[in-house]
């Protein structure tokens, strides 16, 4: 009775701020309706019992990584968009992509049936010591393979932030 | 859950609640006092015994002064940023254990929901920045925000090495448990074991409260008052009130985390002679004792430092409290192999 009213409670709260991300004119509402978004996406973790990707949802995501959107949105002063912005057809182009791959991504989740222990298993993961037990010794491997990745994508993005110096 | 449990966790909370907006007011009047001692003046002496009504004449003051909003702000965003700060101080408490039986909630991944409230926070400064639309208010916003994601990397550094040694030396089995941590310091306190860690935690508390040396977000001489310069009346008031919050909360869980937090020394020698009532009554006052010890550092170091500069803050944090926060927790982690 309570987690399905919390998971409809937080599900519209969730919805809400995801739409009012796309749709606010100013960037810094933006930012905040997605703050609140992933909030509700980690109350939705809580009550599948996955505390740990609940609270590391609000370390990263809101902590860590809007703070720094919000510190560039600020520093370069961004006003509000100009209604009459079109987007051009590149944009439109890869929205479609984007959005045709989010939408077979999805249906490919929804059609996996799990069978009622295997449900609990997926539960029991949401424990700390499990993940950590995974992350490390099952997967190790891909897991520092998304490091290097990570890595790799770091000195990409300083590289294009730094002025070249012609030599 | 029966209607009495809900109704004791409710007196539990506003009573630590209450109880903490009171400390706050107490830490306002200690603040004044040991800098008027470190000045060598005499502080506030005009309002009640030793000046000891001072802050909530303060209060009062605050309560009756004009609510001045800027004509050209954000409204609903100035009005939500001290709702943010004081809310994200008050919702810390709700882990702190403050005997081995008074808490309001103990979870298993304790430490973790602590740094996910430090780490927001910042929200209530940034904003109240933004949204003044001032442009002190707004650099105030700025340099709070990249000084506590600055800060946070070498604080959650620290806390794993805690976590190591929780790891090691704990008989129970959860380890972000904050009463694991404790548990694990019956013997030694984590102090003496990780003398590195605990400097580098409580000079990231320093900045992670925007307190002197590190208060760059309402540097007076620079800024006017810093992100909060457009905010009067009462709402000025909770940005202070909150200020203090988090520096309670910070020195207790540095207290928890590196001294021990409740625990007596030599407990175990007395512990199951005395009364339980007596034993929680005497680990609460254990555990307050050190918090104000620590809340006494907080206002000793304010008024003892000068502040630093921007750029030599920042280079602090990245280039000498991240390395050596690392290098400190690949050293505890060996020996820790190397005695197991």
């Amino acid at each position: 009775m309570l987690s399905t009213f919390l998971f409809w409670f937080l599900s519209v709260i969730a919805i809400a701020a995801a739409i009012g991300t796309i749709t606010a004119r100013n960037p810094v509402f933006s930012a905040l309706s997605l703050v609140l978004n992933f909030f509700a996406l980690a109350g939705l973790y809580l009550t599948l019992q996955a505390e740990f990707i609940a609270v590391i949802q609000v370390i990263v995501y809101a902590g860590a990584i809007m703070v720094l959107f919000l510190f560039v949105i600020m520093l370069l002063n961004l006003g509000s968009d100009s209604k009459d912005a079109i987007a051009s057809k590149l944009q439109m182009g890869l929205a479609i992509i984007a959005g045709g791959g989010f939408v077979l991504m999805m249906t490919r989740i929804f059609m996996i049936q799990l069978e009622p222990n295997k449900k609990q298993s997926v539960l029991m993961n949401g424990k700390v010591e499990k993940i950590g037990e995974w992350l490390l010794k099952d997967y190790v491997f891909p897991f520092e393979i998304i490091s290097v990745i990570l890595l790799a994508s770091l000195v990409g993005a300083i590289l294009i932030a730094k002025k070249y110096k012609a030599h | 859950m029966e209607l009495a449990d809900i109704g004791r966790i409710l007196a539990t909370i506003l009573s630590i609640v209450g109880g903490l907006i009171t400390a706050a007011a107490g830490m306002v009047y200690a603040e004044r006092k040991v800098a008027a001692l470190i000045q060598q003046r005499n502080g506030p002496n005009r309002v009640g015994p030793w000046g000891l009504l001072q802050p909530f004449a303060d209060v009062l003051k605050l309560f009756i002064k004009e609510d001045i909003v800027p004509s050209i702000s954000n409204k609903f965003v100035h009005f939500l940023a001290p709702v943010i700060s004081l809310l994200v101080a008050l919702s810390a408490v709700a882990l702190i254990p403050f005997a081995h039986n008074i808490y309001i909630a103990d979870i298993n991944i304790g430490i973790l929901y602590t740094l996910a409230i430090t780490s927001i926070a910042v929200y209530g400064i940034t904003l109240s920045g933004w949204s003044s639309n001032s442009k002190y208010a707004l650099l105030g916003g700025l340099r709070s925000s990249a000084q506590m994601i600055s800060y946070e990397l070498a604080m959650g550094l620290s806390v794993v090495s805690v976590i190591l040694l929780t790891n090691h030396f704990s008989t129970k089995d959860e380890y972000l448990r904050l009463s694991s941590i404790i548990d694990a310091q019956t013997t030694v306190w984590n102090i003496f074991r990780n003398p590195i860690g605990f400097l580098i935690f409580l000079t990231c508390a320093f900045a992670e409260c925007n307190r002197a040396p590190f208060d760059l977000a309402e540097a007076e001489q620079e800024l006017v008052g810093g992100f909060h310069t457009e905010y009067s009346s009462m709402k000025f008031g909770t940005f202070f009130l909150s200020e203090y919050i988090n520096m309670f909360m910070a020195s207790a869980i540095t207290s928890i985390l590196f001294l021990g937090g409740y625990h007596i020394p030599f407990e175990g020698l007395f512990a199951d002679k005395i009364n339980p009532t007596l034993l929680s009554v005497l680990e609460v006052m254990m555990f307050l004792t050190k918090t104000s010890f620590l809340i006494f550092v907080f206002i000793w170091v304010r008024w003892t430092l000068p502040r630093f500069k921007y750029n030599q803050l920042m280079n602090i944090g990245w280039k000498v409290f991240l390395p050596l926060s690392l290098l400190n927790l690949v050293v505890i982690a060996a020996v820790l192999l190397f005695i197991k």
